[in-house]
């Protein structure tokens, strides 16, 4: 693996198995009376978030405290960093901090990869969402929770998802979800389909490793998994649809739509969920439904991603097991 | 007055002859011309052009002298080898007052180093509602006969055709910066490839080729001659070769870093790709190229953009739009033009000097190397390469996207009115 985590595009097949096999573990973890790990005692993790995203944090977070990291949340609002160059004041302030992984979320695409090839900072640096670019961890859960429901948890080991059939349906012009998922998908061999109509699909998406279409009812009996997009409702201010009802009509998924997906199928959602807009109360409640387990999934795949960046070369568990002994 | 003779020199690149300036002229052209009296600068090898002249240049003063001055921008354009500038408008205050254009003027007298042609706004404040007082400008002691409002679009049709219509009293001639507001809102990159990859704002091809398009038919429709600002797409080629075929009065330029730096660039995410317009594709770059080649565009300009270091040591999103370029244009254009077998010397002296004097009324500049001409002369060593040092820029500012980069050739000497102002690549 790379030092710094900045897109999925970055990751091989076997890394990203890797980083899938190694949350399993630490998802073992979470299932015992005693939930935290010591492999990162000493460390000081920084969750930096130039933008408001609670759950993100609050994930990311679990994961530090689970793997016994030294916390800290620094989150700048909004405006006061609107201008740049508070980015690169951060960045050495915490390195004069002596901080070893910056986790940063940041409104501006590619935020990140300045932060970690500036030579402003020498810490590893973990993308938490950067404007409309990449958002890693999310693909990784993502990727995670199809291989358990798809493949299984045990028998899923070392497997890619080579074959399985993910279609992504909504706002992909302004989602790094659908970025990083495009990428991270593809490296493990899925077939992706992106669905939306033509306005929230960004010009140079035919060069990307997936089919798209317009048509989501065609899509659905031949997906194994189909993942939802958040469309803000204010994007049909600026004309990329005409109503919020013509929107659901046309995109979104309700219960006669799911019954059109083959029955071992599953419906993700990275949250949060507009109701009434790209997915109704019915199909959100279904136990086809997998956004809860996404956000469980989420602390696993975190806790790995940072167990690997900051090189525990000793396997996390077991080193757990004979603390857990003394 | 003091004389110089320059030694074989290769003049606009054909067989070695001297040039001897007597004062602000020169005064003979020819083999073995007599170096009594006259200090001797030896050319073997090095190609003389005439001065060269940007239409296109960003001095920041007054406002931004954080970024660049009158002073600092002079110099730079000494060291690239011109003798004549025209600086921008979208100064602060904005140049669209008789008064500011006049300030602007005087500081450039004042520099000696090279002259300063200001050009005016067409709209008062850059804001692209209401016509500035061109007329006032004209007859300042500017004498301003371009107007832009550079860095932002003349939009409107109606004020854009009342624009090209009221400067044909006196002979003056609009410069567009061609981008369509509502289709680069938020734009951050060229729309394409690239840009859906990395997540940053579309800035499409069809923002600047529509606005062309209305602005060469608005011309023709009321006979005024238009100039297009650094086009940068292929598609910007085809509409201005087209409008020239119909009679158009129709003349473009291009940046020397639209000739040779594409948008896989900005996969970096550093801002110093960050430029308006935006560095475009390999497609777009050849095109370019070409045009420059078979004269559709008539002219190179820098659109030199001075930022100070904290506006581009930032994130993408937050960085400021343009490049330094005066010092580099001429090493870019050589080996975009030269070295490819595009354009010969002779060229590049028609559309680095020549014709940019021509289209801006630049009286005395872009003269032929002739005697009795005014002695605006670049000496080049076009045998030269080395790498792009912006330490040793004389601009105030360092954006270059080229640093570290290997360029072919370098300016040795420039002259104004026969007054060196860089002597063996040092400014005097
Ligand atoms: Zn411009």
């Amino acid at each position: 693996m790379q030092r710094h985590l900045i897109s999925a595009a970055d990751l091989t097949r076997d890394d990203a198995v890797l980083i899938l096999d190694t949350a399993e573990e630490m998802a073992r973890v979470a299932d015992r009376p005693i939930k935290k790990l010591p492999t990162l005692r000493g460390r000081t993790v920084v969750n930096l978030f130039f933008e408001d995203s609670t759950r993100t944090r609050i994930s990311f977070e679990a994961a530090e405290k689970r793997l016994s990291a030294d916390v800290i949340n620094f989150t700048a609002k909004g405006s006061s960093v609107s201008k740049g160059e508070s980015l690169k004041d951060t960045a050495q302030t915490l390195e004069a901090m002596g901080v070893d992984a910056v986790v940063i979320r940041h409104g501006a695409s590619g935020a990140p990869y300045r932060l970690a090839t500036s030579g402003w900072i020498d810490a590893a640096v973990v993308n938490a969402g950067d404007g409309t670019h990449q958002h890693p961890t999310q693909a990784l859960l993502d990727a995670f929770t199809v291989r358990r429901r798809l493949v299984g948890r045990d028998t899923g080991l070392g497997k890619d998802l080579d074959g399985r059939r993910i279609t992504l349906v909504g706002d992909i012009l302004h989602s790094r979800v659908a970025r990083s998922n495009v990428d991270l998908l593809h490296t493990l061999g899925a077939e992706v389909t992106l669905v939306a109509p033509p306005t929230l699909l960004p010009v140079g998406v035919e060069t990307w490793p997936c089919e798209v279409s317009y048509d989501l009812d065609s899509t659905l009996p031949k997906s194994d998994a189909v993942m939802l997009l958040r469309v803000q409702r204010e994007r049909m201010n600026a004309a990329f649809f005409p109503t919020e009802r013509e929107y659901s009509r046309r995109y979104g998924l309700d219960g006669d739509r799911m019954a059109k997906m083959p029955d071992h199928a599953v419906v993700m959602h990275p949250g949060p969920m507009v109701r009434g807009m790209e997915i109704t109360a019915e199909v959100a409640d279904s136990d086809r439904c997998t956004a809860v387990e996404q956000v469980t999934n989420g602390v696993s795949i975190r806790m790995a991603v940072l167990y690997l960046l900051l090189g525990g070369n000793e396997p996390a568990v077991s080193h757990a097991r004979t603390t857990e002994e003394k | 007055m003091s004389k110089t003779l320059i030694r074989g020199a290769k003049v606009l690149g054909g067989d070695p002859q001297d040039v001897l300036i007597d004062g602000a002229v020169v005064e003979a052209v020819g083999r073995n011309l007599p170096a009594e009296g006259a200090e001797v600068v030896e050319a073997d090898g090095k190609v003389l052009l005439p001065g060269l002249v940007d239409l296109h240049t960003h001095l920041r003063e007054p406002g931004r002298e954080d970024s660049e001055t009158v002073l600092t921008g002079t110099r730079a354009a000494a060291s690239g080898g011109y003798t004549n500038v025209f600086a921008m408008a979208n100064t602060f205050p904005v140049a669209d007052t008789a008064g500011v254009v006049e300030q602007v003027w005087r500081l450039g007298q004042e520099s000696g180093y090279c002259d300063v042609q200001p050009i005016g706004a067409v709209t008062v404040g850059l804001e692209g509602a209401k016509l500035a007082e061109l007329g006032a400008m004209h007859e300042s002691a500017a004498g301003v006969t371009v107007f832009s409002d550079d860095g932002k679009c003349v939009h409107d049709a109606v004020i854009m055709r009342r624009a090209l219509e009221y400067v044909k009293a006196f002979g003056g001639v609009v410069a567009q910066h061609a981008q369509e507001p509502r289709l680069t809102e938020g734009a951050q990159m060229n729309e394409g490839v690239v840009s859906a990859e990395l997540g940053l704002g579309g800035w499409p091809a069809v923002a600047e080729e529509s606005v062309i398009a209305r602005d060469v038919l608005l011309a023709e429709h009321v006979g005024s001659r238009v100039h297009i600002c650094h086009l940068s797409t292929a598609g910007s080629v085809e509409i201005v070769r087209w409008a020239k075929s119909r009679g158009i009065d129709v003349t473009a330029e291009v940046t020397p870093h639209h000739l040779l730096l594409t948008d896989e660039l900005v996969r970096s995410y550093n801002p110093v790709y960050k430029v308006n317009p935006p560095l475009r594709t390999e497609r777009d770059v050849m095109a370019l190229r070409e045009a420059l080649a078979d004269g559709t565009i008539d002219i190179v300009a820098t659109d030199h953009a001075p930022h100070p270091h904290e506006d581009k040591d930032c994130e993408w999103a937050a960085a400021a739009m343009g490049m330094v370029g005066l010092e580099t244009a001429l090493s870019v254009v050589q080996e975009t033009m030269v070295d490819t077998g595009l354009l010969d010397w002779a060229g590049v002296a028609d559309r680095m000097s020549f014709k940019p004097a021509q289209i801006g009324q630049a009286t005395g500049h872009g003269r032929p190397v002739s005697a009795g001409e005014p002695a605006n002369l670049t000496l080049v060593e076009s045998a030269y390469r080395g790498q792009v040092d912006p330490a040793g820029f004389a601009s105030r500012s360092r954006n270059t996207p080229y640093e570290g980069r290997e360029l072919p050739g370098r300016v040795t000497h420039t002259w104004l009115r026969g007054k060196a102002t860089l002597v063996d690549g040092k400014l005097t």
